[in-house]
């Protein structure tokens, strides 16, 4: 290959943009092949604006409707838009959600990872783990809501969630949609997880064997502090989607306006007791819901959003540092 | 000194944690069909998917019918909203394939270097807005503008009878969906494509045709197993997608009529299997023939997110022998 003189001098991820020369000017081109890339652009270019549309309109109606006043008040029933109150148990739910679903996720997502690569056999049953994470990734969100109101109105897990007045076991407080919500983040920090000790080389292992480590402590002392940048990605990744879920919050968290603590306990009772997240908030203010409040639904919504561009941002972040430290280019992918 | 921990156990415990991973899935599959089984079991079999009289008065009654319903009760006819489901999907994809083999080729090929990079994050972030501000989008801009200025009057008396159009419609249930699947396409195949080779293309330029057809014609026939791949998952996000469609969608359970003429069938409100349980909530208390016929939704749906990843792992099976990914 070397021995080629006109080797482009350009790495790998830049080869195919040769300078422009003869026989490759434009207007040489067919008129179908001008308008394939004629239309390359404009998808290209469409999407940019499409996003740039949403940041801004959702921009533009946050600094007109959120004062900061909204943050701290909490929400109350009422038609006027003057005394509806603000979003700040929203904003506890959305936290409370995130806390519970990560606790979860997070070492469940790394664990089996960790066995996949590292331990991995029988490799059927390695096959069956790795579709499984598959098939949740693609189950919509919607049909994991009414698996988790099913399991949490088992009378066995009766005592995770509130009753409605008759008695009935209803499925929903902040730790049965907690849990629910721990199967949406489980994904992305498993596949970011995996890719990250699959990416590890075998010198390291080879190292850490030939020092008389054994294998979990090769694992918990070298592979898992390599792969620290990767598990923060996928956990990025995560948060972001549980802050972004609504099918979950709706269905599982009972969607009450307020945080409604099921007794008076102090931690216990709140995470027992039914509430609402930005997003749900957000949904039950807009004219689907009964709210009606469009602008407080606007509000909530751009402090949410605020929080995915901060997520992806940061995601940006961890794996542009990870491509520096780690000498590849890993930041170009999507 | 603690006793280290002995690889035996460890092995153990996180294999204990991948045997959690899969038995949620089977849990999952398990849960929804039990909680189904009332529902196909007293219409017999797969009647329920057929047509047949109103769902939402369906619905109406399984509610009236209480705690303790008698076997009738559960009678069901899904059609309109598997129509509405398929609809939705199939338009959304429509616009969204094209879409995203375009923009995938420009950032791949023909991106200038700092649009580029500029592109990576922004179908990133559109790919994670979340759902429900798509929705709100289109029900506080989209909606009132189809329906103030898109729909004329004269539209809106000739179906008067059947439906009133508001704006809410499956124009803009599937455009927004369109939105919210593009992203997902793009991320794969631009991945997909960037893996491709470059001494392929090389090959194909270096016989006389320009980038544009190397791209077209080695480039893209070599992942095609990708793109369709890509087309299988983006459709099972589409399926399920319940918030916005519920949000913009007008959920009403009306199947868009082609005889009103393509510009009002567009234009007609709709209902989506996911939508639909979004809606009755409630039936997950009290009333167990809702109860059921929202699980027989969630089974359709579960079911048919499973069938295409498989589709979309088998599709992509013949790229491994390239090593494309």
């Amino acid at each position: 290959m070397s021995t080629f003189p006109t080797a482009l001098p350009t790495p790998q991820s830049e080869a195919p943009r040769p300078t422009r020369g003869r026989g490759s000017s434009m207007r040489e081109w067919r008129m179908l092949d001008r308008i394939v890339l004629g239309a390359a652009w404009a998808a290209g270019l469409g999407l940019c604006l499409v996003t740039g549309a949403i940041v801004v309109y959702m921009g533009v109606r946050g600094f007109q409707y959120l004062r900061p006043d909204l943050l701290v008040s909490r929400p109350q029933i009422a038609e006027d838009g003057s005394v509806s109150g603000g979003i700040r148990d929203p904003l506890i739910g959305t936290v409370v959600m995130t806390a519970i679903g990560l606790a979860v996720a997070l070492p469940l997502g790394v664990c089996s990872a960790a066995w996949i690569i590292e331990y991995g056999r029988p490799s059927w049953f390695a096959r069956l783990v790795e579709s499984a994470i598959e098939i949740v990734a693609g189950t919509p969100d919607i049909v994991i809501a009414i698996v988790g109101i099913a399991v949490f109105q088992l009378g066995v897990l009766a005592p995770l969630s509130s009753r409605s007045p008759t008695g009935v076991v209803t499925g929903t407080s902040f730790i049965a949609a907690g849990l629910t919500m721990s199967l949406i983040a489980l994904p992305p920090i498993y596949a970011a997880t995996r890719d990250g000790l699959q990416a590890v080389p075998a010198h390291m292992r080879e190292a850490a064997f030939a020092l008389g480590k054994t294998r979990i402590a090769t694992i918990r002392r070298v592979l898992i502090p390599s792969v620290r940048s990767n598990i923060a990605t996928g956990t990025t990744l995560g948060i972001s989607r549980i802050v972004g879920d609504t099918a979950i919050v709706v269905i599982v968290l009972g969607e009450t306006l307020r945080n409604e603590p099921l007794n008076s306990t102090p931690i216990a009772g709140f995470l027992r007791g039914t509430g609402s997240t930005l997003t749900s908030y957000v949904f039950d203010n807009s004219p689907a819901g009964e709210g009606k409040a469009a602008d407080k639904a606007y509000a909530a919504a751009f402090v949410l959003l605020l929080f995915v561009l901060l997520l992806n941002i940061a995601v940006g972040r961890i794996s542009r540092r990870q491509a520096h430290s780690s000498g590849v280019e890993q930041g170009s992918r999507l | 000194m603690r006793q280290p921990w002995s690889d035996r156990r460890a092995e153990l415990t996180l294999g204990a944690a991948s045997l959690l991973v899969c038995l949620i899935v089977v849990g999952m599959v398990v849960f929804v069909a039990v909680h189904a089984w009332p529902t196909i079991e007293h219409n017999g079999g797969f009647a329920w998917l057929g047509s047949g009289g109103n769902l939402d008065s369906q619905l109406q009654r399984m509610f009236e019918t209480g705690a303790h319903p008698p076997a009738s009760a559960y009678h069901l006819r899904a059609w309109p909203v598997i129509y509405g489901t398929l609809l939705t999907t199939s338009i959304a994809l429509l616009i969204a394939l094209p879409l995203a083999l375009l923009s995938s080729i420009f950032i791949v090929e023909f991106a200038p270097s700092p649009l580029r990079r500029v592109m990576i994050p922004v179908v990133r972030l559109l790919a994670s807005v979340p759902s429900v501000i798509y929705g709100l989008i289109g029900i506080l801009v989209l909606v009132p503008f189809v329906g103030n200025h898109l729909i004329t009057g004269a539209q809106k008396t000739s179906v008067q009878d059947t439906v009133e159009l508001t704006g809410a419609s499956l124009l803009v249930a599937s455009v927004v969906l369109a939105v919210m699947i593009t992203p997902i396409m793009v991320a794969l195949i631009s991945e997909a494509l960037s893996g491709v080779p470059a001494s392929w293309r090389e090959g194909a330029m270096a016989l006389g045709v320009h980038r544009l057809r190397a791209t077209l014609a080695v480039s893209l026939k070599a992942i095609r197993p990708a793109i369709v791949a890509a087309a299988a998952l983006a459709c099972a996000r589409a399926l399920g997608e319940a918030i916005m469609i519920f949000m913009v969608s007008g959920s009403r359970s009306f199947t868009p009529n082609l005889d009103h003429g393509p510009l009002i069938f567009l234009y007609e409100p709709l209902r989506t299997l996911a939508s639909v349980i979004v809606d009755n909530k409630e039936g997950f208390g009290g009333s167990p023939a809702v109860n059921s016929t929202l699980y027989a939704f969630g089974l359709l749906l579960l079911l048919s997110a499973i069938g295409l990843s498989i589709c979309s792992y088998l599709i992509k099976l013949p790229l491994r022998r390239y090593q494309l990914k």
